[in-house]
């Protein structure tokens, strides 16, 4: 049985499982980030991720049309950001605290939901992969990396784009002096609580995304209540382990999301674990991943979590 | 005289009218969820209200589910007094009951009060070493203590199924091949005595009001509290004033660990009687919020607790009488803390405020 575990075919849809289950963790993470370069914590993304994926699912179940549910998901990352970007910004609420009440609000309402209009679990067909003309042809790499669906290529390219806003535009230069020196920032003209707000709004709407991605974003897509499980909370994580850095972050949830791909082949293998092992690891991983990066913590806003008060 | 009347209204408006306002909102998005699911809102929340505090059941119902909620919140004070946002509640909780039942399998035939010390202290034990962990990784090594409680939360979880699918089942689930994933019954001198006869009130509820009144002692009235809330309000200022301040963030996880801790213990006394799965029950996070409601005192997350209590039975039952969802509750709950978290600025504003008249007067 272990020999079987080793074929080439086995490790090559073990790294496009790899590469596809990123998606979630890289979209939530890379949003995440520029919340925190801005300056604000937002530790309710996972229940913002519940939501999307419940609403993107139901959108699509009912109307038949997945960008429909995509459009969804990202009304709900809209209200969602504004929602958090009011208590955080303007009511200049402990973020930590507002952060948990959204997650609850989101676990609540996502179970509320499910449970008065479905109640069942229902399968629907979810995005396709689309390959990519001649790079998918490559042996291994292309049925690794060029045979996935589009959100897939939307995670991935949303590492460069992250980088070029950060580090080469005008807006980004303003994203980080907000969250490196807000007085500063605004003694210059920026409108700090802006700033923030659109920092908000964006990391919300991927959050969103991540859990649309969970649900419709799969070739047989299902929702079923918790269905994150705790990933918006391992992309917070990660954002820390990547030092607020889109590469860093890249990396981490290629980490997380290969360790997946193993942990559920280990499980279909039935080699005598019990699965709730299996379950475990990542968050028993993500835990050792904060000790690992906590020795040398360089790169997170200054004002990270502190509310901007004007001076008067 | 004046400035005496203006801190008592300050006092009414901070204290009682932000908490309940939140409260108040987050009912009226509520309804807006109960009027898309065909539901009349009123109604149901009258339904709500009427299950919990309309007959001696409901009262001793709200009461059981106040019970967990005052520890868990009175711990959960301590803890953000003095600057950790423990969000470990449920696996701690998880991992106090464990142990209780652990070693109330173990015990031998015991007088009823010395059972229940030995396994209130289990009980602390256990959820205050899962407390410790994020503790100590905050203190030394300044890891963000709400993500490592979360993981904590989802590993104890999983520990859980393991013990009780595993070395914890019931030996006779195993016989009869039912496999129930629950522990057997403990020893009955260590069940908390129940008040009236076919209704589930223990007497935990007593062990709850003084454990709630120690914590206010704790953090208001020994030196130990006030440097806990002095690390909490300024760690800078803490270490220069000699505090040190690692050891008591580290403290103060360990007891809202361990209060948790004592709430899973209470749990399996109290009420089950056995270790079984969902035996934390989102008591962990709704004792947070019980706690946030009664604005961080111990002693106000008692009224807190019942009330929140009082939702948790009502929703409960309006799950079985209307068919409205209980998880509605997790919804309600966030938009409470929500809710009460904003409405920290008003009660900022309004103290600034106050701060000024009472300087002017002064002159």
């Amino acid at each position: 049985m272990m020999g079987n575990f080793f074929q080439t075919g086995v490790i090559v849809s073990i790294f496009s499982a790899g590469i596809r289950l990123a998606t979630p963790y890289l979209l939530a993470s890379i949003g995440e980030m520029l919340d925190q370069r801005s300056g604000v914590y937002n530790l309710g993304i996972e229940g913002i991720m519940l939501i999307g994926a419940f609403l993107s699912f139901y959108t699509s179940l009912k109307t038949g049309s997945l960008m429909l549910g995509i459009l969804m998901a990202i009304i709900v990352g809209l209200l969602m950001g504004l929602l958090s970007a009011f208590i955080n910004v303007t009511m200049k609420a402990e973020q930590g605290i507002s952060g948990i009440g959204i997650y609850m609000f989101g676990f609540g309402l996502s179970g509320l939901l499910f449970r008065l209009t479905m109640g069942a679990i229902v399968t629907i067909d979810g995005f396709k992969s689309i390959p990519i003309p001649i790079l998918s042809k490559m042996p291994y790499i292309g049925e690794i990396f060029f045979n996935q669906n589009w959100m897939v290529y939307l995670a991935f390219l949303l590492v460069p784009i992250s980088y070029i806003v950060l580090f080469k535009t005008t807006f980004g230069l303003k994203i980080r002096s907000v969250g490196e020196n807000p007085s500063a920032a605004d003694s210059l003209g920026v409108s700090v609580e802006f700033i923030r707000y659109v920092c908000i709004i964006i990391g919300s709407v991927l959050a969103a995304l991540a859990g649309a991605f969970l649900t419709i974003g799969q070739q047989k897509a299902i929702f079923v209540e918790n269905i994150s499980a705790g990933r918006g909370f391992i992309a917070i994580a990660l954002v820390y382990f990547g030092r607020w850095q889109p590469t860093g972050v890249m990396i981490g949830s290629l980490l997380f999301s290969i360790l997946d791909a193993l942990q559920i082949r280990v499980q279909i293998a039935n080699i005598g674990i019990p699965y709730e092992y299996a379950v475990m690891a990542p968050y028993i991983i993500t835990i050792i991943v904060l000790v690992f990066v906590a020795q040398h913590r360089i790169g997170g806003s200054t004002a990270l979590g502190k509310p901007f008060e004007r001076c008067k | 005289m004046k400035i005496r009347k203006n801190a008592f209204f300050i006092s009414i408006i901070t204290n009682i009218l932000i908490p309940l306002g939140a409260v108040f909102l987050a009912l009226i998005v509520g309804s807006i969820f109960l009027i898309t699911a065909h539901v009349n809102p009123l109604n149901a929340y009258y339904l709500m209200f009427a299950a919990s505090f309309g007959s001696l059941y409901g009262i001793t119902e709200t009461l059981v589910k106040a019970t967990p909620l005052i520890i868990v919140g009175a711990g959960v004070c301590v803890a953000f007094r003095s600057g950790m946002v423990n969000i470990g509640g449920e696996g701690q909780i998880i991992v106090g009951a464990i142990l209780t039942t652990f070693v109330a399998l173990k015990l031998p035939s015991l007088p009823k009060i010395i059972s229940v010390m030995i396994l209130l202290l289990v009980g602390f034990v256990g959820g205050g070493i899962y407390g410790l962990i994020p503790g100590v990784l905050k203190a030394y090594l300044n890891i963000n203590e709400i993500l490592t409680t979360v993981m904590l939360n989802s590993i104890a979880t999983q520990v859980l199924y393991l013990l009780l699918r595993g070395p914890m089942m019931d030996p006779l689930e195993k016989a009869f091949g039912t496999g129930y994933p629950q522990s057997s019954i403990i020893t009955q001198s260590a069940w908390l005595t129940r008040f009236f006869q076919g209704k589930r009130l223990h007497t935990g509820i007593f062990i709850a009001i003084i454990l709630a009144i120690a914590m206010y002692y704790l953090l208001w009235k020994t030196t130990i509290g006030y440097k806990m809330r002095a690390v909490g309000k300024n760690k800078n200022a803490s270490r220069y004033g000699g505090i040190n301040v690692e050891r008591y963030m580290i403290l103060s996880m360990l007891i809202a660990g361990g209060m948790a801790g004592i709430a899973g213990a209470v749990e399996v006394m109290g009420i089950h009687h056995r270790l079984l799965d969902g035996i934390s029950a989102g008591y962990g996070f709704s004792g947070i919020v019980a706690a946030l409601f009664g604005k961080l005192n111990p002693l106000g997350t008692i009224p807190a607790s019942i009330l929140f209590g009082s939702i948790l039975f009502g929703a409960d039952s309006l799950q079985r009488t209307v068919g409205i969802p209980a998880a509605m509750v997790y919804a309600i709950e966030g938009l409470v803390v929500v809710f009460a978290v904003s409405g920290e600025i008003i009660s900022r504003k309004i103290a600034s405020r106050n701060t000024e008249i009472l300087t002017e007067d002064e002159k």
